[in-house]
């Protein structure tokens, strides 16, 4: 009877999942599929509790209260720190597959007489996936989550060193190559001794594979390692023979290899390039041919230009974030609105730190989702936009993307900030962006440079247009 | 447990790579970050595998890997709907 239960609310589980997906595809049905989500969730954890076989319920209860305390904290974090979140729960994920790959090969080995009847070759080499996966996810997301934090000893700068390629594919192959010694013989003696070696190669790869990664990468990592957290979980569903565990895991894995190919292509980096985790490598800056000079706006001039605009154009970086200007963006929204001037935000896909992070970092100011555009809907309007105001971003508007093939953001898509009728961008410094290379943009001859704070500027410029009003 | 054979397991993985990917293709891209920490939460599934391993008559070490497992896939479920929750509310048209 129990069983039956199970299978059923694993069927029911699977249905609430894929319907909790499904509502993602809109805003205002959004919040429907976390319910869903949190129904299919209470099902399978119920189901799978009260089956015969659980006979301990302590450490259970303790487990799932420790989560708890962890977890609801971790889900109060600022928005711009949802990336490193969103890293750390992939660690997780990576973890319990690990645990559960580790918990489940020594089970079945230190039953006497089962090995070689439980260890199937399918079985072992499910286990054997889980396990290199689980574990390399792990350290991998862990050494991403501390990037994006800025912890003091992870290195935020990529480090390479020569043959870094041929070290890291070497490790990997002999995690697999012990693997599938294992696969050969589940029950010899050395299979212990074999399978830790493979649990901590892959706990060594998952460092190797990120620390060659810069910072302006990370929204293609976390889709990568979304990817792999969900490939662990399938796998361990294989070993625990439990479809609905393939199922949420493919799920999970199909939504982070959807994430990956649009941050690649965002990027202009090939699928293959980023498995290999050969990317990420800052290149030299160029030195440019002649240095054409900035023209620098006052607050007062960017007023007299906005608001002469009939449409204005925001194109927000993730220097907006930091400087926490979002609520201020938000007041030259409403102020300019008020106006009747059509104000649009432009989307780049890799703005923020994460897909889609700029969309919720803008929601939150309550800037209205309407109001924002993706990279490819906008760039059609941009001649007919009056004034394009760059906030913090820097490569996704860098017009040297189009033609110059030696700089490293040669071929990636970018908004058409220059064809806009007048630009004015604000900037923090004058040093280049991540890529190290110098925006043409800033030097053309309809561009206005306002240098200084995001937040500092724009809180200005809205002072301006409140005194607007009353003269 | 009955032990199904490898061939219906692929299947089940097939269909459902197959699913995922038309569902996710149609997710609004405003919502890609939501989108991540909701399927993270999800394939916090594998809480019904830590569960076996804590609460079944295994050894002592064995649950304890068992137990931190379900430690982590539990703070997943709770931080990932929560946050998910905490993002969407955001989303207002006007």
């Amino acid at each position: 009877m129990t069983h039956l239960i199970g299978e059923l609310s694993a069927v029911l589980a699977t249905a609430l999942f894929i319907f909790a997906l499904y509502w993602m595809n809109d805003p205002k049905t959004a919040r429907r599929g976390v319910i869903a989500g949190v129904t299919g969730m209470a099902v399978a954890v119920g189901a799978t509790w009260i089956q015969p076989e659980i006979l301990h319920h302590g450490w259970i209860v303790l487990a799932i209260f420790a989560g708890f305390a962890v977890g609801v904290p971790l889900s109060r974090v600022p928005l711009t720190a949802v990336p490193q979140r969103t890293a750390l729960s992939h660690a997780f994920g990576g973890l319990a597959a690990g645990l559960v790959g580790t918990a489940e090969f020594f089970l079945w080995l230190g039953e006497p007489g089962t090995a070689a009847v439980q260890l199937t070759p399918f079985r072992m080499s499910a286990l054997v996936a889980e396990v290199i996966l689980g574990f390399l996810t792990f350290t991998g997301s862990l050494m991403a989550a501390g990037k994006l934090q800025e912890v003091r000893w992870i290195p935020q700068r990529p480090v390479t060193y020569p043959g870094q390629n041929v070290v890291n594919i070497g490790v990997l192959a002999i995690a697999v190559g012990l693997g599938v010694a294992l696969v050969l013989n589940p029950g010899a003696p050395w299979s212990g001794q074999a399978f830790i070696a493979i649990a901590a190669l892959a706990l060594t790869f998952g460092v190797l594979l990120i620390i060659p990664i810069g910072g302006a990468d990370m929204p293609t990592v976390i889709s990568i390692l979304n990817a792999y957290a969900g490939l662990a979980a399938v796998a361990m569903g294989f070993v625990l023979d439990n479809k609905l565990l393939v199922t949420a895991g493919a799920l999970d894995g199909s939504s982070g290899l959807i994430l990956s190919i649009i941050m690649c292509r965002a990027m202009n980096r090939s699928f293959t390039n980023v498995l290999f985790g050969a990317f990420g490598k800052a290149q030299p800056a160029i030195a440019a041919g002649e240095q054409k000079a900035w023209k620098q706006e006052t607050v007062e001039g960017a007023y007299q230009l906005l608001e002469q605009a009939r449409t204005v154009v925001i194109i927000p970086g993730y220097g907006m974030a930091v400087a926490q200007a979002q609520h201020k963006v938000r007041e030259l929204y409403d102020a300019l609105t008020k106006r009747g001037v059509i104000v649009k935000f432009a989307i780049h896909p890799v703005a923020g730190r994460m897909p889609g992070h700029m969309n919720v970092l803008l929601a939150e100011a309550n800037i209205p989702y309407s109001a924002l555009v993706e990279m490819d809907e906008i760039n059609p309007e941009m001649p007919q936009t009056d004034v394009a105001l760059v906030l913090g971003a820097n490569d996704v508007v860098n017009p040297a993307a189009r033609y110059a093939k030696s700089t490293p953001i040669y071929g990636m898509p970018i908004i058409d900030a220059d064809k806009a009728k007048t630009v004015i961008a604000v900037k923090r410094s004058k040093n280049p962006g991540f890529a190290g290379i110098d925006n043409e943009l800033y030097v053309q001859d309809n561009t206005w440079m306002l240098f200084g704070d995001a937040k500092a500027v724009l809180s200005d410029l809205v002072k301006q247009f409140g005194g607007g009003g009353i003269h | 447990m009955s032990s199904s054979d490898f061939g219906s397991m692929l299947f089940v993985f097939v269909l459902a790579t197959f699913i995922g990917l038309g569902v996710i293709r149609r997710v609004s891209r405003l919502l890609y970050t939501p989108l991540m920490s909701l399927t993270n939460a999800i394939s916090a599934i594998a809480v019904v595998g830590s569960i076996v391993v804590t609460g079944a008559d295994h050894p002592l070490t064995i649950r304890i890997l068992g137990a931190v497992a379900l430690f982590a896939s539990m703070t997943n479920i709770v931080s990932g709907f929560m946050i998910t929750d905490r993002m969407l509310k955001m989303f207002k048209k006007q």
